[in-house]
């Protein structure tokens, strides 16, 4: 017999994260769906900066591109300035203010205006509220030949008022981010002095879109943060990146965070890869491993790699005037490359708790020659979803969640080099996860 | 185009997917001439005219790397792979020369998995005679399916 009971009021209240300490994160903050939804409000949609897209990809008046931040649907579009004054671009939720329909269903375009097919609401580039069918009703034509009004909206219905959701709005360097949080701190300010200045190493010329690579992984989203706050992993789980000495325990390397320990980058220089106290018992090394075809690690040094005049550092004395890699974690959902000659950014779009997409904007700059630009697509033969450095990481994040999800109070053990968060010389170390996690947990109360 | 030259390149296709559904991909390249190219793209990109792969080899000896890949240096759920693939059709480019074009489908079988489709797409190749034999000069695969489930580890 079916008896009908009322539903329940939401379970909002998290567990508790206990005795343990922040280097010991239970299983559960993968797999909680109250965890989830709490992060998705408190990162995603409040006080924080996300990734949106490059400006090359939307390089005229009109074009538009579509993604995500968190769960909720976005519109990045180029529209003409005021009178005098540059292009501006603008984020909107692609979420009709009439009845919620997603209206952009292409990934890129070029529109005037934006239409919902429902009902025709009709938004410009903005997102101001031009029109909508009907506002006024219709005149109807009466037996005695008079007219009457029929529908119609409100007399206090004002156009102002139901425009498109819009985002806060940052440029630096060709790069948009936005925020639903018009209170959010400046772009600047939330990067922070030190990893602003790794950042505009990157984005310091206009840029050229080589392409968009995209994958979707059974794990939760913070997992990709924590992979590439790991820079413990690369020159054991990675062939290439131990024995053609890319990434490993010996190189010269430094890690930065901000001063809340929620970005990082990663900063190392290539050596020459051969045997000694980082490759001992490295099942991963392959001594004397040949490549057939050598072009594919056809490394070119740019002049922009130098980081001359970086901030102040807790820096060895002569380490890293040049590094080879930076690899930035912007909070919550950019991960920025730069490994040897290939650039991309990598957006982390969470799907559920136990699933992200993740997706690949590999770019280069206008100026590239057409070599460089053909060196930076084979290179690209490391990264994304079928990558020589890349595919086995999202392949072990997968194996980690299902565990998790089997096991949700087991915890993981990030205590390589102790258990306290500071910017580090070397990279032996898991000093980032714990940076974040300090800042996860205070962010989420738990 | 007459029947033996037919026969003779979808025979090369075929025996391509019997390659690379097997346990042991290490005669793939040797389907390729010495500069043949492999380039595994979504088609989101390749519509928009952007020259980003998913693998882009463009030499045998860099299609001998990723096989040395699959099997040794990156490690992954193992997994079986099956090719379902159309006829191709066939134009003439030249007398040795010949642009292809056909449909695929490739299901991945993991290990203690149901059986999905890793792959859904086309191959553009372009077939050159070479002594006596014909080779991929260029075999392009273009995916409908940009969002890739996880990982591609082997060839398609």
């Amino acid at each position: 017999m079916y008896i009908n009971t009322p539903a329940q009021p939401p379970e909002t209240a998290l567990p508790a994260w206990g005795d343990a300490p922040t280097s010991r994160a239970p299983g559960w903050v993968y797999t909680n769906p109250q965890v989830y939804a709490r992060e998705m409000e408190q990162f995603f949609y409040h006080g924080h900066w996300c990734y949106v897209g490059l400006e090359c990809e939307i390089p005229n008046e009109g074009d538009y591109k579509r993604t995500q931040i968190g769960e909720r649907s976005v519109i990045m579009v180029r529209a003409k300035g005021e009178p005098g004054q540059p292009d501006q671009v603008h984020v909107v939720e692609n979420r009709c203010a009439h009845r919620g329909a997603q209206f952009v269903r292409e990934r890129t375009g070029h529109a005037r205006h934006f239409v919902c097919p429902y009902h025709q609401w009709t938004y410009r580039l903005s997102g101001d509220l031009a029109g909508l069918p009907l506002r006024n009703g219709i005149l109807q034509a009466q037996e005695d030949g008079s007219k009457t009004k029929q529908g119609g909206m409100g007399e206090d219905f004002k156009l102002c008022d139901h425009g498109l959701t819009k985002l806060k709005v940052a440029r630096r360097g060709g790069v948009v981010f936005a925020s639903f949080d018009h209170s959010v701190e400046s772009f600047e300010d939330y990067l922070g002095p030190d990893v602003l200045h790794y950042f505009d190493r990157v984005f310091h010329k206009p840029l050229k879109l080589l392409g968009i690579n995209r994958q979707r992984i059974p794990a939760n989203w913070k997992l990709m943060q924590e992979n590439i706050k790991d820079p413990y992993h690369p020159g054991l789980l990675h062939t290439w990146f131990v024995t053609f000495g890319l990434w490993r325990a010996d190189q010269k390397s430094q890690m930065v965070m901000d001063a809340q320990h929620r970005h990082a980058c990663m900063i190392s220089q290539r050596n020459e890869g051969v045997a000694g106290a980082a490759t001992q018992g490295v099942t991963s090394f392959k001594e004397g491993m040949q490549l057939h075809d050598a072009t594919l690690l056809d490394i070119v040094p740019e002049a922009w790699w130098s980081t001359a005049g970086a901030p102040c550092l807790n820096k060895p004395s002569g380490a890293n005037s040049t590094p080879t890699v930076v690899m930035m974690t912007l909070f919550p959902s950019l991960v920025i490359q730069q490994q040897v000659n290939s650039l991309s950014t990598r957006h982390i779009q969470p799907v559920e708790p136990g699933v992200f997409d993740f997706v690949w904007t590999h770019f280069g700059f206008e100026d590239d020659t057409d070599e460089m630009t053909q060196r930076r697509l084979r290179q690209a033969n490391l990264f994304g979803p079928a990558g020589f450095v890349s595919a086995d990481d999202g392949e072990v994040i997968e194996f980690v969640q299902q565990a998790f999800a089997a096991h949700p109070q087991a915890r993981t053990i990030s205590e390589q080099d102790g258990t306290g968060v500071h910017n580090t010389p070397h990279n032996v170390t898991e000093t980032l996860i714990r940076g974040m996690y300090g800042y996860w947990r205070n962010q989420m109360g738990v | 185009m007459d029947f033996n030259t037919v026969q003779a390149i979808t025979a090369m296709q075929q025996r391509c997917a019997q390659i690379l559904d097997s346990n042991d991909l290490s005669a793939w390249p040797d389907l390729f001439t010495a500069q043949g190219c492999y380039q595994l793209q979504s088609r989101e990109n390749f519509d928009a005219g952007l020259p980003l792969s998913v693998m882009h080899l463009t030499s045998q000896g860099m299609l001998r790397d990723r096989v040395v890949a699959v099997s040794g240096t990156i490690y992954h759920q193992p997994y079986y792979q099956c090719h379902v693939c159309s006829a191709p059709m066939l134009t003439t480019l030249s007398g040795s020369a010949v642009r292809s074009e056909s449909s695929y489908l490739v299901v991945r079988t993991q290990r203690d998995g149901m059986p999905h489709i890793l792959s859904v797409g086309r191959y553009i190749d372009d077939i050159v005679l070479q002594d006596g034999a014909w080779l991929f000069a260029q075999r392009l695969v273009v995916f409908d399916n940009d969002l890739i489930a996880n990982s591609i580890i082997k060839p398609v």
